[in-house]
């Protein structure tokens, strides 16, 4: 297990995070002054109950959202005061989102899908989209499906899609929405075996889940409650899921991986 | 997002609801098929108008009675019956200018002869006048400055009057009668069709001038003067030039009114374009009105679009899009729509203006500039009503747009 790498600048800062809604005349506050520091190469899983403030954090954190108050750094950025095209802007250039419906566009090819992030890039950084977008679905091992459309493709080739779109744009934070809510046991484990992959690569991975067994294939838990962090603790028994599709028997290969 | 992807973005967006997309675009297919006949058929009457007027002769004026004004109230024209042989004498003695004048007394009468009888304008002019109007003799000749000046008792027929009269036979040599006078039928005017207003060019006999005061009209004055100039650039000043000698002739003192009026065709195809004019802006303003349903169509459409398209607005702005991208997407693909709806309207419109054209006998024209600019219009109309529905979905949150079920 490597430590996550302490001497660069870390990749997330939030300081002081609020988020309060007003519903129906009274205040909701989702978020209650949280702190956090994510460092690069970091994975860390977030967990928590429904209701606990986990879906807004992620929405501040994926620059969907900004606070109410407090700050917030992205990799350098102050993202809590941006406008809306400069939050858009900053979604495309250094976060990747994957989600729990996946959100691929329908009736358009995975080649098409993982290239749309691409075609937002307003600086134009990316010379040939399509070969970057081959590129992505292959190392997702999806080099055999770039032409087949989201309704052709299993759940867990869905989601290796939209894990591809969220790599694309090479992002300083991948964010994942309860990227396993919707997939079987197996297919889950295939996802979490991506994800470990890519995080060995040194990408920078935040899981929001609730599943408990999920957490444990992160380096890192932060477990929210009633929009407050209340354990923030690496994972001690961590869990490697190649080795666990391995001794769930995998006679066949796992979804045309 | 670059031009081109936004456009094959819209293109494939569009092709996937086939159903949907023909009839969005057929309400402004048809407001671009009927602005497009109704223009094709304003634009084809006004230029027919224009042809006839040609038709009438080339630089040709017109000088007629009237017009006096009887202490300050205008009588019109032709109020007074004031146009003499001794009017058409001195203008054609003292200009300058003129190419010919011919006097015309105007009357009607039964024309007897070969296969039966036909009533008809008769027209006593001088040898000028084929010159003035531009006309030619499909068989035979005109008569001459010698039958004129002898009161000779010949004839030159209208096609008209020569089809029925004579339908199997030439009638040049044959004899008719007017009046109970026997004419000889010296020539067959070539046809020249309807006249703007709808009447008959070709039904007339022309007689000498002289002839036709002496033996049918019985009266000295005269209907018109025609006269016409070498040049069309002479035509104001060759007016003037008339217009002087008028006014000496019927001694109206200075300061006074004139007691006729000198036209040239230029005037009288104003007058009838402007009434076609009117018109066919009238039928364009009333086709406009479904183009402009159209075009509600197609906001409707884009609307409901942009509601069943919630969730894949959300993620393009997850993945980067900002409002302006997703502004200019659904902006395009209603432009897309409503040209699409404007080019087939074109064709259409050609179509049905030729159909209509040849149902009703009118002419009709589309005028080349009419389609660039109803396909422009029309990307307009998308342009309008596209609008409200792209603002809309530029305007969504991204984390509502994502939980849209």
């Amino acid at each position: 297990m490597t430590a996550p790498i302490a001497d660069k600048p870390p990749v997330i800062r939030l300081e002081g995070i609020t988020k309060t809604y007003s519903a129906g005349g009274s205040e909701v506050h989702a978020l209650r002054a949280v702190h956090l520091i994510v460092q690069p190469g970091e994975m860390i899983a977030i967990v928590g109950a429904s209701g606990s403030g986990k879906s807004t954090l992620m929405n501040v954190l994926g620059c969907l959202d900004t606070p109410t108050s407090g700050s917030y750094t992205l990799d350098g950025v102050r993202v809590d005061s941006l406008s809306r095209d400069a939050l858009a802007d900053l979604r495309n250039g250094k976060v990747g989102f994957v989600f729990q419906g996946f959100n691929l566009l329908s009736r358009t090819t995975a080649l098409e899908n993982v290239e749309l992030p691409l075609l937002y890039d307003r600086a134009a950084r990316w010379g040939d989209t399509a070969a970057l977008a081959r590129e992505a679905l292959t190392r997702v091992g999806l080099g055999d499906r770039m032409h087949h459309q989201p309704n052709e493709l299993s759940g867990g080739q869905q989601q290796r899609v939209a894990i591809a779109r969220a790599l694309v744009t090479e992002p300083t934070l991948l964010l994942a929405d309860e990227p396993t809510g919707n997939l079987d046991t197996r297919t889950s484990l295939d996802v979490m075996a991506l994800f470990q992959a890519l995080n060995e690569q040194g990408i920078t991975l935040m899981i929001v889940t609730h599943e408990t067994d999920i957490a444990r294939y992160a380096r890192r838990i932060v477990e929210v409650r009633d929009g407050r962090i209340i354990r923030d603790a690496v994972v001690t028994d961590r869990r490697i899921a190649a080795d666990d599709l391995r001794a769930m028997g995998a006679l066949e290969p796992v979804e045309a991986a | 997002m670059k031009t081109r992807t936004l456009l094959s973005l819209a293109i494939r967006s569009i092709a996937k609801n086939k159903m949907r997309t023909s009839l969005t675009v057929l309400g402004v297919v048809i407001g671009v098929a009927a602005v497009i006949v109704m223009v094709a058929v304003g634009y084809g009457a006004s230029r027919s108008i224009s042809d006839k007027v040609k038709g009438l002769g080339t630089n040709m004026i017109v000088v007629t009675a009237g017009s006096s004004a009887a202490g300050g109230v205008s009588q019109g024209a032709q109020a007074f019956n004031r146009l003499s042989i001794e009017d058409y004498q001195k203008i054609v003695r003292e200009s300058t200018l003129l190419a010919g004048a011919s006097p015309v007394v105007l009357t009607r009468a039964q024309v007897i002869g070969g296969a039966g009888n036909w009533r008809t304008s008769v027209n006593g002019v001088s040898t000028a006048y084929p010159v003035i109007r531009d006309w030619t003799t499909s068989s035979g000749t005109f008569f001459t400055d010698d039958d004129v000046a002898a009161m000779r008792k010949v004839v030159v027929l209208g096609g008209t009057v020569a089809k029925n009269l004579f339908p199997d036979t030439d009638p040049v040599g044959q004899q008719v009668q007017l009046r109970n006078e026997p004419f000889t039928v010296v020539g067959v005017l070539a046809t020249k069709g309807q006249t703007a207003s709808g009447s008959d060019q070709d039904d007339v006999v022309i007689v000498p001038y002289t002839t036709a005061q002496t033996r049918l009209a019985g009266r000295s004055f005269i209907g018109q003067i025609l006269a016409s100039t070498n040049a069309p650039e002479d035509l104001p000043a060759a007016q003037d030039e008339i217009r002087a000698i008028m006014r000496e002739a019927h001694r109206v003192a200075t300061g006074d009114a004139d007691d006729f009026t000198v036209r040239n065709q230029t005037d009288l195809a104003e007058t009838a374009q402007a009434t076609t004019k009117v018109m066919s802006w009238l039928l364009a303003a009333v086709a406009s009105i479904s183009l402009l349903v159209g075009g509600i169509g197609i906001m409707n459409i884009m609307l409901v679009s942009v509601t069943e398209r919630t969730r894949e607005i959300g993620i393009r702005q997850a993945v980067g899009a900002r409002g302006s991208d997703v502004l200019r997407q659904f902006l395009v693909e209603s432009i897309v729509l409503s040209a699409l709806g404007g080019l087939v309207g074109v064709l259409l419109g050609v179509t049905g203006a030729m159909i209509v054209g040849r149902i009703t006998g009118w002419s009709t024209a589309v005028p080349a500039e009419a389609i660039p600019l109803a396909v422009g219009f029309s990307a307009g109309v998308g342009v309008f009503f596209g609008w409200y529905p792209a603002r809309k979905a530029a305007a969504l949150n991204p984390i509502e747009a994502l939980r849209y079920e």
